[in-house]
C-alpha cells in the first residue's frame, strides 16, 4: 500500500465562464522514501492536485470525483477539522515564494511554535528547542539567534530553509512542494535540493515535487508524472523519461531543455501554447500542437503502459526527434 | 543535466543584519519629517496638559466657590476681583479661560479616545470576520455598512442623541455608532487583500485553526493602515463630538467640552468679548491639526508601499 494514492481525481472550478476542469482523472502513488516530481506548464493542474490533497480548494473549487488515499484513508471531502488534524501534522507542503509564504510581522519563533501547538502539546521551552534544532537541520547558521528574526532579516534561500524547517516540525509523514526552488536562483536551488533529498531519505518522508523545471527532476526525483492540461500524459521513472520519452508532449519538454541543443542552433520549442482550460480539444489534448498528429488523432486518449497516446509504440525512436 | 552534488553552504551567505524591530524602523522614518515632529510634539503637549489639568490650572471650573461673578466676561490679561490675573480672560460665569479649556480639552480628549478605540475593536473585528469568511456574512456585514454609510454622520448623531439624551454615555455610543462603519470598510478591504496572499494559505497548511489564523496572522497585518484611519478618526470623532455639545444635544453643561465653551461664548462674540469662543476654537484647531499631522506622517511611514 502506497503513502499517498490518488485515483482518477477531478478537481473543478465552477466560475461564471464555465466549469473549469483544472485536475480531469488524475492519478498518482508515492511511497515512503520516494521522491514524484510532477512536471507540466502553467496552468496544467500540477498545483491544484497538490492543494486538493491538502484540502486547500477555495470556492469556486470543489474536488468533484474521485479518491485520495492517504495512509490507506480515504481523506477527498473529509471534514474540515479531520482535515485540520492532518495538515501541517502529517502531511505538510512548501510553497514557491519564500518572500510571500512566511507571515512578514511574525517573528520566525513564532511561527514555528505556533506550528507545533496546532498538532501536540509540548511545553514552550522543549518546542522552542525543537524549532531551534530544526532551523540548524536545514542549515541555518547561528539558529539561536534567527529563531528571534524576523522573515525580512533572511535572504530568499535562507527563508525557503525556514518554511522547509517549519514543514518538517511535526515529523510529516508526506510534503508537497509546490515549486520551492523556483524562485531561488541556481546556486541555491542546487542547495535545496541537496537538502532536501537528504532530509527525506532521513526521515524516510515521502515526497511530491511538483516543477515545471525538467533540469531539476534529473538525479532528484524516483519516478516523474508529466501533466498536460489537467492529465498525466506520461508517467516513468526519472531515467527512463530522460533517455526515451514516450508522449510527444513529454519527447517536446526533453527536447527543449537547453543543454540538449547545439550551440549556436535555435533551441527546440513545442509550437503553440497550453489550450485554454474552458475549451480544451475534444480528443487528444495535445493533438493541435502535436508533430505526430495524424487523422485518428481527434479521438480521446486514455493511458496505455502509463502514455496517454495511442500511437506512443509506432512513433520513432526519440533521438530522431528533429532538432 | 543539473549538477545537483553542489555541497550546501556551510557559512551564512550574508552577514547577518543586528534584528531591527519593525517598531524601530517606523519611528526612524517617522522621524524624518519636521512638520510631523512638530505635530507630534504639539501633540504631547496639549495631551499632557489636559490630562494634569487638575495640577496645573489656576482654578477648577467646575467648582462654583471658586468662581466669582465679579470677575465675568474679563478681557484676557486683566486682574480679576480677587487680584488673580486671566491670561485668557473669563467667561460669563468668571471661570478662568484657560482652566476651562484645558478641562474641555480633557474632556474631549478622553470621549474621541474611548468612542474611536471602541469603534476600532467593533469595526475591526466585523470587517475581518467579513472578509475571511465571505459569503452570508460578508454580505449581511457589507450591507449593514452600506447602509450606514449612506447617512450623513451628524445625522444619525443627532437623532440618536435625541431619543437617548445627554450624556457622556450616550455620546460616547453615538459616537461609536457613527465611526464603526468606517473601520468596518477599511478592514474588511484591507484583510481581503491580506487574505489572498500566500501566508493565509501557508498557515492553513500547517493546520493553524481558523481563530489563529484570523486573529493571530490576518490581524496584525491589516493593522498599519487601520491604524492610519484610526488616528484620523480620532481627530473627527473630537469635532463631531464639539459640534454636538455646539448644538446643545452633546455634553452636559456641567462637564463642559470644547464644544460646549465656544457655544457658551457665541453670544458674546459679536459684542467684541470674542476670547470665550475663539480660545476653546483655537484649542479644539490645534488638537485636530496635531492628530492629523501624525496621522499623515504615519500614513506614509506605514504605506507597504514605501516598505522595501
Amino acid at each position: 500500500m502506497s503513502l499517498l494514492e490518488i485515483n482518477n481525481l477531478q478537481t473543478h472550478f465552477f466560475t461564471s465562464g464555465g466549469v473549469v476542469k483544472a485536475v480531469d482523472g488524475v492519478s498518482y502513488h508515492v511511497d515512503r522514501g520516494e521522491v514524484l516530481a510532477v512536471v507540466g506548464e502553467s496552468g496544467s493542474g500540477k498545483s491544484v492536485t497538490g492543494l486538493s490533497v491538502m484540502g486547500l480548494i477555495e470556492e469556486p473549487g470543489r474536488v468533484v470525483g474521485g479518491s485520495i488515499r492517504f495512509d490507506g484513508r480515504e481523506i477527498a471531502n473529509l471534514p474540515a477539522h479531520e482535515m485540520r488534524k492532518l495538515r501541517g501534522a502529517r502531511i505538510a507542503m512548501i510553497f514557491q515564494d519564500p518572500m510571500m509564504t512566511l507571515n512578514p510581522v511574525l517573528r520566525v519563533d513564532t511561527q514555528m511554535v505556533e506550528t507545533i501547538h496546532a498538532h501536540r502539546e509540548m511545553s514552550k521551552s522543549a518546542a522552542w528547542a525543537l524549532c531551534r534544532d530544526t532551523l540548524g537541520r536545514v542549515g541555518i547558521p547561528a539558529p539561536d539567534e534567527r529563531m528571534r528574526a524576523f522573515p525580512h532579516q533572511f535572504s530568499g534561500g535562507m527563508r525557503q530553509r525556514v518554511a522547509i524547517a517549519i514543514a518538517l516540525l511535526n515529523k510529516p509523514d508526506l510534503i508537497i512542494a509546490d515549486e520551492p526552488t523556483t524562485a531561488l536562483d541556481v546556486t541555491i536551488q542546487a542547495q535545496i535540493l541537496h537538502l532536501m533529498q537528504g532530509l527525506v531519505e532521513e526521515d524516510g518522508t515521502g515526497l511530491v515535487w511538483i516543477t515545471h523545471d525538467l533540469s531539476v527532476v534529473a538525479g532528484f526525483a524516483d519516478r516523474v508524472a508529466v501533466m498536460y492540461a489537467g492529465e498525466i500524459v506520461e508517467q516513468a521513472t526519472t531515467d527512463g523519461l530522460i533517455e526515451a520519452p514516450q508522449h510527444p508532449y513529454s519527447r517536446g519538454l526533453i527536447g527543449s531543455v537547453p543543454s540538449r541543443n547545439r550551440r549556436g542552433a535555435r533551441l527546440a520549442q513545442i509550437p503553440g501554447g497550453a489550450p485554454p482550460a474552458l475549451n480544451r480539444p475534444q480528443g487528444c489534448r495535445f493533438a493541435p500542437r502535436c508533430a505526430y498528429r495524424l487523422a485518428g488523432c481527434d479521438a480521446p486518449q486514455t493511458l496505455r503502459n502509463n502514455v496517454r497516446c495511442w500511437r506512443a509504440d509506432e512513433l520513432p525512436a526519440f533521438e530522431e526527434v528533429p532538432a | 543535466m543539473s549538477d545537483i552534488s553542489v555541497p550546501p553552504a556551510a557559512q551564512p551567505l550574508e552577514p547577518t543584519p543586528p534584528p531591527e524591530r519593525p517598531v524601530w524602523r517606523i519611528i526612524r522614518d517617522f522621524r524624518r519629517s519636521p512638520l510631523a515632529l512638530f505635530g507630534l510634539a504639539l501633540l504631547v503637549v496639549i495631551v499632557a496638559a489636559a490630562f494634569l489639568a487638575p495640577w496645573i490650572t489656576p482654578q477648577n471650573p467646575y467648582d462654583l466657590r471658586s468662581l466669582s461673578i465679579m470677575d465675568s466676561r474679563l478681557a484676557p490679561g486683566e486682574v480679576g476681583f480677587s487680584g488673580t490675573s486671566f491670561w485668557l480672560g473669563t467667561d460669563g460665569q468668571g471661570r478662568d479661560m484657560f482652566s476651562a479649556i484645558l478641562y474641555g480639552l480633557r474632556i474631549s480628549l478622553m470621549v474621541g479616545v474611548i468612542a474611536c478605540t471602541s469603534a476600532l475593536i467593533l469595526g475591526l473585528t466585523l470587517g475581518l470576520v467579513a472578509a475571511y469568511f465571505g459569503g452570508r456574512i460578508d454580505t449581511l456585514v457589507m450591507r449593514l455598512v452600506d447602509l450606514h454609510l449612506s447617512f450623513p454622520p451628524i445625522l444619525v448623531a443627532l437623532i440618536l442623541l435625541a431619543i437617548l439624551g445627554r450624556g457622556l454615555e450616550n455620546i460616547i455610543f453615538a459616537l461609536i455608532i457613527v465611526q464603526w462603519a468606517t473601520f468596518a470598510r477599511m478592514a474588511r478591504a484591507t484583510a481581503l487583500s491580506e487574505r489572498g496572499r500566500e501566508y493565509i494559505e501557508a498557515a492553513q497548511s500547517l493546520g493553524l485553526s481558523r481563530t489563529r489564523i484570523l486573529f493571530g496572522h490576518l490581524l496584525p497585518n491589516c493593522l498599519p493602515p487601520m491604524m492610519v484611519l484610526y488616528t484620523v478618526e480620532i481627530a473627527s470623532a473630537i469635532a463631531l463630538e464639539a459640534t454636538l455639545s455646539f448644538l446643545g444635544v452633546g455634553l452636559p453643561a456641567t462637564q463642559p467640552s470644547l464644544g460646549l465653551l465656544i457655544a457658551n461664548g457665541f453670544q458674546f462674540v459679536l459684542s467684541g468679548q470674542y476670547w470665550i469662543s475663539v480660545f476653546p476654537g483655537i484649542a479644539l484647531l490645534l488638537l485636530i491639526v496635531a492628530i492629523n499631522l501624525v496621522g499623515d506622517r504615519l500614513r506614509d511611514v506605514l504605506n507597504p508601499r514605501n516598505i522595501t
